[in-house]
């Protein structure tokens, strides 16, 4: 478990990085806070030639609000978003999100652009930007472009960003006012990869569900919104014939990959179960009664 | 005389709670473990594993290897096997037509496991070793793949090794009374089938060694993570050739082992060999990956149980019929059927059934071997008793604890077999079984689930008792087997010049507190402070042979040994005393490290005068006594197979009926392990022996593909147990001190994992049994098996 040889640069600005990608492309990795890559190294799954720590550049940090969007540098520490009051005020769903990413420890070091941009389908940050709309910023020595989060997560760790581009900043638009959003995942100890999850998002009135956005992560190779399931449930009252409806519904959604976590019937029976607790949990949170 | 029995004394140290000495520098981040230690010009070893479960190795080229950066020496297995005396061949005698393949330390023409050592790069650094390995060329030819258990026997199934001509190991019956007669005679037999994961040791220290041999001596010196250091000197000494006497293990701290680390692996034995050859120092730790690819695993079963009972709840017959799927070979030197062995034992153990029949299979895969870890069989046959237990309840309309006060065997029964003819004494079910029933508020439980179940909750409450067969003596297994592994042990307890004491064990510390646990036995044995007291353990050169620690023997064995010895050294300090003092001995007594007058208390002369003139000052001695102030006995349980223990465990759990998610709340433990020496570190054995069951029963499992590729071999995937999931473990205890040993002391080390796994196998039926007519028979217990049983997927 010792990683094989490679070069390693301590990036000393955006533009020396991009620089670096530039020049190796996919030789290059972006060392962010590790908590993925180190282990992949030293398991000698992954050999880049040339490792880019960019753990210095301090432009890259940091949380702010501009206007109705709240802007997540791509090298916050996962710990830093969890603490933070402007994400508590604004993106309470990122908030109830974070306990559920590992453990302390990784929080500690582990960054949300490294999250997003590594997209592992059972990450949490990945869910929370398709599910409030974010739109990820990423630069090449070029300059910058905007990709929204719905075009962003192509596949198993697949994603929008070009091999010379760097994830430099998350924007979240900032929950509306009458919105309500739930987090849920399942996962077999706490901190561990979640095998089957959901973000809720949207307007509910008293019992009925005005516009819901329904994102499923885990079971599949990226996180995706169920849009049959969303059908099924805007405009209605939440009920059992709902539930039943937005159930059914979202077998069209989902197609789950099995693995040593469980079986695909499985994981959509557990969506399906997630999908019932979270539109409960959502309904009683915009102060209606079940 | 004056003796008072130490366990009467005021301030006695047996029985208190006393922290175990080495826990102040682990705390401070200052233990030393064998990788702690690197030797000037130490080299580091890695190895080439097999990519197949089952292949012929047609060619290997390890020039590119040996040219590498840093590259001392690259052997294959056919090169060590000539250093070596012979393969090593997994049999005891007294498994009687058992059939191993010889195996050697590495792969020569043929790998059977995914795992398999097949090269060893020895470079200056290991990340070098890695590199190198990574330019070793093996060319295989696959063979085909034997990785079901349950057609590992049929006519047409590959047979792994051709020279033994099926693929089974061993076969096993054994009973008592007339089973068939009784389940005709019953008024109801259960039948069912259960599933036992392989799962493995994990221990946070993974297996290492660190081998030096000196050219000029010829002496060679290992320092492992070792719970066994004279067997594995002996081992070494045999399979390399080097006389036993030049050869010293030395076991600093050991961070965890249970079991893992009684066995002999072959990786261990190649580095040893480079260190020979070199002259320079070899290091091989197993990193987390060929941990879980090498590391023995344990308990891949099928048992299909059968009861007859009658309509009062009485069990009259009892049958098993177990399989057992080991891996590629029999693990030397203790075999791989010890927990097949064991399941026969001691399965259905707590109960007074007249009828037993049980039968074991024994086959070989293509996996890596299984052999003894924690609890060998007893979680397997503990599950399996107390689920069909359970179910008798239900079909007899009796409550779990009613029916087991009914089967149980008295208290006062005892000397009396269980139905595989094991002999049982010193026992005590029912006293452990009530108990448990207060500890635990059982009706106020009940009411809880009642209440709970109206709004949905759905919880279950879990009842499992046991029997564990701790401390082996050399007649059943060992020594009668003919392995050269001990089941005596030995302590030298020795008077040092200041007064102080020294005491050295055969039988060695984990981190379980062994060594603490042998200065109270020997302070309390001579009358002296503890501070007086210091033990040493895990190093050849410097105690007395013995078998180590395994199978929960250290107290129950090296505890009385280390009693008798100090016991030796107090009469020897009164007869010295009585000489100097021209006092009668038996009218002296040793209080707090000075020699008294019995009853008054009345300090005659220090034990460090005692220890001065027994070194220094010989000439105040008279001509006729030579003192020797160095006392060594051995102890081996004579008339016993084992010393068994028993208890009972409780388990409240919540599942989660939608999601199959299970939530354990509490956990209890009322147990008989006789004397207890710590108490705390008594209840700590017990609480991490259940946490190491709970992780069998619930999480962990070495998942393996129809190719026999192992799927989950890193920390990511093979779930362990965690503190967030664990719950509070209370304990309780009754003590009844075994009459094999004067000390009474029985062991304490494995009987929680032996029993955990099936009391929450037991709390998890009833938690959903209002729901489904489905049961979990299978461990893990995960949300997919719990979903199944409540017929939701």
């Amino acid at each position: 478990m010792k990683a094989p040889k490679f070069s390693y640069v301590r990036a000393d600005s955006v533009e020396h990085a991009l620089e670096l990608l530039d020049k190796h492309g996919d030789d290059a990795r972006i060392l962010a806070g590790g908590q993925s890559l180190m282990p992949t190294l030293n398991m000698r799954l992954s050999q880049p030639e040339i490792l880019i720590d960019i753990n210095r550049l301090n432009e890259l940090k940091g949380i702010s609000l501009d206007g109705d969007t709240v802007v997540i540098g791509a090298l916050t520490r996962h710990v830093e978003v969890l603490n933070s009051d402007i994400v508590s005020a604004h993106l309470p769903l990122v908030t109830e999100a974070m306990p559920y990413v590992a453990h302390v420890a990784i929080r500690n070091r582990g960054t949300i652009g490294g999250s997003i941009a590594l997209s592992d389908p059972a990450a949490e940050m990945p869910a929370c930007a398709l599910a409030l709309g974010a739109t990820l910023v990423v630069q090449n020595s070029g300059g910058k472009r905007e990709i929204p989060a719905e075009q962003f997560f192509h596949g198993l760790y697949e994603t929008a960003r070009a091999e010379n581009e760097l994830l430099v900043e998350i924007r979240f638009p900032s929950q509306k006012k009458d919105n309500v959003s739930v987090f849920m995942e399942l996962s077999r100890r706490h901190g561990d990869y979640a095998i089957a999850g959901i973000c809720a998002y949207g307007k509910v009135t008293g019992e009925t569900i005005d516009d819901m956005r329904l994102v499923y992560f885990a079971s599949e190779d990226r996180p995706v919104i169920g849009e049959h399931a969303i059908a099924a449930l805007n405009g209605h009252a939440w009920s059992e014939e709902t539930k039943d409806a937005v159930s059914a519904a979202l077998e069209n959604d989902l197609d789950p990959m099995a693995n040593l976590n469980g079986s695909a019937a499985m994981k959509l029976h557990l969506q399906k179960v997630l999908t019932g607790r979270a539109m409960d949990t959502a309904v009683s949170r915009a102060g209606g009664t079940l | 005389m004056g003796f008072i029995h130490p366990y009467d004394r005021p301030n006695s140290y047996i029985g208190r709670t006393l922290p175990r000495s080495r826990a102040k520098r682990a705390v401070a981040g200052r233990g030393r473990y064998t990788d702690d230690i690197t030797p000037p010009r130490t080299l580091h070893a890695a190895f080439v594993r097999s990519p197949y479960a089952h292949a012929k190795i047609l060619n290997i080229d390890v020039e590119a290897a040996k040219d590498a950066s840093g590259v001392k020496l690259v052997m294959t297995g056919s090169e060590l096997a000539e250093m070596c005396t012979g393969p090593w061949v997994g049999t005891l005698k007294v498994f009687e037509n058992m059939k191993a393949e010889p195996q050697h330390p590495m792969a020569v023409d043929r790998v059977c496991w995914h795992g398999e050592p097949v090269v060893m790069v020895i470079a200056e650094t290991r990340a070098q070793a890695e590199d190198a390995g990574e330019l070793v060329v093996v060319e295989y030819e696959e063979l085909p793949v034997v990785i079901n258990k349950e057609t590992a026997l049929d006519p047409g199934s590959p047979v792994i090794h051709a020279n033994l001509g099926d693929n089974k190991a061993w076969e096993h019956t054994l009973g008592s009374g007339d089973v068939d007669k009784a389940f005709e005679e019953a008024d109801h037999v259960l039948e069912e089938t259960f599933y036992f994961g392989r799962h493995t040791a994990v221990s946070l220290e993974p297996r290492i060694v660190l081998c030096e041999y000196d050219k000029g001596t010829e002496q060679l010196t290992i320092h492992t993570s070792s719970q066994c250091p004279h067997m594995i000197e002996t081992v070494f000494a045999q399979t390399l050739g080097v006389p036993e006497h030049n050869v010293r293990i030395v076991a600093p701290d050991v961070g965890g082992s249970f079991g893992l680390k009684i066995h002999t692996f072959g990786d261990e034995i190649a580095a040893t060999a480079a260190a020979i050859q070199l002259g320079r120092p070899v290091k091989f730790v197993a990193d987390r990956l060929e941990s879980f690819l090498s590391d023995i695993h344990a308990r891949e079963n099928r048992v299909k149980a059968k009861i007859g009972i009658m309509n009062d709840g009485t069990m009259i017959a009892a049958e098993i019929d177990d399989l057992s799927g080991v891996g590629a070979y029999s693990q030397y030197p203790r075999t791989s059927v010890f927990e097949a062995n064991q399941i026969l034992n001691i399965s259905f153990g707590p109960y007074k059934h007249p009828n037993y029949r049980a039968r074991a299979q024994v086959v070989y895969l293509n996996a890596v071997p299984t052999s003894q870890y924690r609890a060998v069989g007893h979680p397997i046959g503990i599950s399996v008793g107390e689920f069909m237990m359970d179910w008798a309840a239900d079909v007899t309309g009796l409550d779990p604890f009613e029916i087991r006060r009914k089967n149980i065997m008295e208290d006062d029964s005892y000397p009396r077999p269980i139905g595989s003819g094991i002999p049982m004494k010193d026992l005590s079910h029912q006293a452990c079984l009530e108990k448990l029933y207060g500890l635990m508020a059982y009706e106020d439980l009940l009411s809880e689930q009642t209440e709970l179940r109206k709004k949905g909750i759905y919880r279950g409450i879990g009842v499992a008792g046991f029997i564990k067969g701790t401390a082996p003596s050399p007649v059943g297994y060992y020594g009668a087997g003919g392995a050269r592994i001990a089941a005596q042990d030995a302590t030298t307890v020795k008077l040092e010049p200041s007064g102080g004491v020294i005491v050295a064990l055969g039988v060695t510390d984990q981190g379980q507190g062994v060594d603490t646990v042998m200065e109270q036995i020997a302070a309390a044995a001579i009358g002296c402070s503890m501070d007086h007291v210091r033990a040493i353990s895990g190093d050849t050169d410097a105690t007395p042979y013995g078998g180590g620690t395994y199978a929960s023997r250290a107290t129950a064995i090296g505890g009385e040994a280390t009693y008798q010895a100090a016991l030796d050294l107090r009469r020897e300090i009164l007869h010295m005393a009585g000489i100097l003092l021209q006092a009668d001995p038996n009218e002296l007594d040793i209080v707090d490290g000075h020699v008294v007058n019995d009853g008054s208390n009345e300090p005659r002369i220090p034990l460090s005068e005692i220890g001065r003139i027994g070194h220094f000052q010989l000439g105040e001695l008279p001509n006729n006594y030579q003192p020797v102030l160095s006392h060594t006995r051995r102890y081996r349980l004579q008339d016993s197979p084992y010393i068994y223990t028993n208890g009972i465990h409780g388990a409240y759990v919540e599942v989660d009926v939608d999601t199959g998610w299970i939530r354990h709340l509490k956990h209890w433990v009322v147990e008989d392990c006789g004397r207890i020496i710590n108490q705390q570190l008594a209840d700590e054995q017990i609480r991490g022996g259940c946490v190491q069951g709970l992780g069998g029963a619930l999480y962990e499992h070495c998942i393996y593909d129809d190719y026999g590729q192992l799927q989950n071999g890193t920390m990511a995937d093979y779930v362990t147990p965690m503190m967030s999931e664990m719950p509070d473990i209370e304990i309780d205890h009754i003590q009844t001190p075994t009459s094999e040993s004067e000390l009474g002391a029985k062991g304490a080390g494995e009987s929680g994992t032996g029993a955990a796994p099936g009391v929450v196998m037991n709390a998890v039926n009833n938690a959903i049994k209002p729901l489904t007519d489905g049961r979990v028979t299978e461990q893990p217990i995960t949300p997919e098996i719990v979903l199944g049983a409540l017929g939701k997927i």
